[in-house]
């Protein structure tokens, strides 16, 4: 179809620059935060790698992994870490699911203020949320007080410095972070389905359980992950309101470090929380279809 | 599949006010048993509202709609047993085509090897046999459109609602559906009632067709009687396209401009008569011609070639600005004619139609 004077592929090798160049700015754009990443992430980790690898000795040596093993104190902090965070991301689900729902039903301007109510804990200091806890909870405090005034019942009750002090307060912080997704993904879900099904003949209830909850579920799945991989590495509120009876693994990496002095055995910990948590987002990613929570979406 | 029990529907005096907006003022509208009524406005217009409102859907403020014998103005939606074609197709992502299709008829608690059945003679009577293990994100427009027909006739609804249905398909598929839809609702016999803001597909496909607006219902009749007697305005204008003339009334005898009009239909009422012209039903004539017929003469403005049609704008002698549509074929008197040409138009007496502007609502 070319006409004989000009060449068979006019500007082909212009063109194919253009592309190239184009592709350069765009690395280009993302190369200060792929350095950002570089120093502030990959290079620390494979520090600890490294360090985790170094025995007391000096010397190489797999002696801090060893003593993972051997010791029983380590098997305990794990499975601790496992209950606090398996227990947090279930009642979360339990109390969080249902304001989710309601919040998802309301009109869109009484259901923005309902999400302010959910927010402003979240962008209050994590650390002030965890002590006022402890105003509110120890045996003098406030709940405490009102519920012998009243006659609920006699003597304090320990709601802190125990496993119910550190899991009001991780379900009260983490509420949001399942809040969120799942309100979203039930934002997202068309009326109509409801409609189709309640024309169908369903009832409201099966029209829940059929329809709702179904197109719900990678919201809730997408929260309860992001839920529970946060608890896994949660630190401040199981030490403040755990009171040193409940040890999960970032409060024994404290302890190697601040008073045993051992980088090596407080690595080796961090490699294991940071593989066991990678695995666990690498299945969940496989198994469930989580909505845009590892980015690419479907 | 077989209709034995199409019911009719009766809507009286059904009303829906939003603030101080009624969506429905006061409608009355019963359809016949068996049916295919379509519901036709602009947006707005409260169409969308009353299929609602028979759906089970919006609660109108008072009112009284009954499905055969039954009063279901109370009735929830899920219990009113009639079959619902969505806008939005509204099928769910999260189950398959044949899981999709047997809903209804699970909730029925229909025995599986019953419901596979049913499914199957559904799908079959859409055209999509064998695509029941289809995921719903892998069909095309088209074919969603019909697994929702079949999922709103495989529990053999006796009423059979449609918002709609076509709007989200492209031109061809959806004149193809029309007809589709059309001798679908000539086999299964239920009674349809289906929401359209498209004069073309309403008067293709309807039996009756509700012309509405504001709330209220402005015509009530076949295709053929909306589109040639339209009984007011609104219907004139919205139904085809109209020019409006204002006529004068002298001794019971209409005219224009001095002209004596001929108009057998004009029931000779008082009010404001205005006469209807449409554009193809306006002929390039002569005075010798045309003399049966109303005459108009007028002054070519603008010509415009649209292959199977060409339009012409002309002006009346009142400045009047009148579309005339003719065919396109060798030899048409349109062709002959250049801007700026006099000539002279005429309207067959029985094509003459005179409404009453006074009166803008159906007087029925």
């Amino acid at each position: 179809m070319s006409s004989i004077s000009s060449p068979a592929n006019p500007n082909e090798t212009l063109l194919k620059q253009h592309a190239a160049r184009e592709k350069w700015v765009l690395l280009g754009l993302s190369a200060p935060a792929l350095i950002l990443v570089l120093i502030v992430m990959v290079l620390p980790v494979g520090w600890l790698f490294y360090l985790s690898f170094i025995g007391s000795e000096g010397t190489v040596s797999m002696e801090n992994y060893a003593r993972m093993l051997e010791s029983k104190s380590y098997g305990r902090i794990f499975v601790t870490t496992f209950k606090v965070s398996v227990l947090t991301t279930a009642i979360c689900i339990a109390i969080g699911y249902p304001l989710a729902y309601f919040l998802s039903q309301l009109p869109s301007r009484a259901a923005n203020i309902c999400m302010l109510a959910v927010l402003l804990p979240f962008w209050t200091s994590l650390l002030v949320r965890t002590y006022a806890w402890l105003v509110l909870l120890q045996r003098k405090g406030l709940i405490n007080t009102w519920g012998i005034e009243a006659g609920l019942w006699s003597e304090p009750i320990a709601l802190v410095h125990n496993l119910t002090g550190t899991l009001i307060g991780m379900v009260h912080i983490m509420l949001p972070f399942l809040v969120l997704p799942l309100y979203s993904s039930m934002k997202a879900i068309d009326p109509d389905y409801l409609k189709a099904a309640s024309n169908l003949g369903a009832k409201p209830s099966q029209s829940f359980w059929q329809v709702f909850f179904p197109l719900s579920l990678p919201g809730l799945f997408a929260g309860s992950l992001i839920v529970f991989v946060l608890c896994l590495g949660f630190f401040v509120t199981p030490a403040v309101l755990g009171g040193g009876k409940i040890i999960m693994v970032s409060n024994q990496i404290t302890n190697n470090i601040e008073l045993f002095f051992n980088w090596g055995a407080a690595s080796a910990l961090g490699v294991v929380l940071l593989v066991v948590t990678l695995v666990i987002l690498y299945v969940a990613s496989k198994l469930l279809p989580l909505d845009n929570v590892m980015g690419g979406g479907h | 599949m077989s209709q034995t029990g199409a019911l009719p529907i009766s809507i009286s005096q059904v009303t829906k006010r939003y603030g101080d907006v009624y969506a429905l003022d006061n409608v009355d509208l019963e359809v016949k048993r068996g049916e295919f009524l379509t519901l036709l406005g602009p947006s707005g217009s409260g169409k969308t509202t009353l299929l609602m409102a028979l759906a089970g859907f919006t609660r109108p403020d008072h009112g009284s709609i009954r499905f055969g014998d039954n009063e279901i103005i109370l009735t929830p939606p899920h219990k009113r047993d009639v079959g619902m074609v969505f806008q939005s197709y509204a099928l769910f992502p999260h189950m398959d085509v044949a899981a999709n299709v047997g809903f209804p008829l699970k909730l029925r608690k229909v025995g599986k090897p019953e419901i596979a059945e049913r499914v199957n003679e559904a799908l079959e009577t859409v055209q999509l046999a064998g695509y029941g293990e289809r995921r719903i994100n892998q069909l095309s427009g088209g074919q969603k459109q019909r697994v929702a027909l079949a999922r709103a006739i495989v529990f053999s609804p006796r009423i059979l609602l449609m918002d709609e249905p076509l709007s989200a398909l492209d031109k061809k598929l959806r004149e193809h559906m029309q007809i589709e839809l059309r001798h679908l609702h000539e086999k299964l016999g239920m009674t349809t009632v289906y929401v359209t803001h498209d004069q073309r597909e309403a008067l293709t496909m309807s039996d009756r067709i509700a012309v509405i607006n504001h709330g209220r219902l402005m015509q009530l009749d076949t295709p053929r009687a909306i589109y040639d007697r339209p009984a007011n305005r609104f219907v004139a204008d919205f139904i085809g396209e109209s020019t409006f003339l204002e006529l004068d009334t002298k001794n019971g005898q209409l005219s224009f401009g001095g002209n004596v009009i001929k108009a057998p239909g004009w029931s000779g009422d008082t009010g404001k008569p205005a006469l209807i012209l449409r554009p193809e039903r306006l002929v390039i004539t002569s005075r010798t011609a045309g003399k049966a017929m109303n005459l108009f003469t007028a002054t070519v403005r603008e010509l415009v070639y649209q292959g199977d049609t060409s339009l012409m704008y002309a002006g009346l002698a009142d400045g009047t600005e009148v579309t005339v549509r003719a065919g396109t074929r060798t030899g048409a008197a349109i062709e002959n004619i250049s801007i700026g040409d006099d000539i002279t138009l005429g309207l067959h007496p029985d094509d003459t139609v005179v409404i009453d502007e006074a009166g803008e609502e159906l007087a029925s």
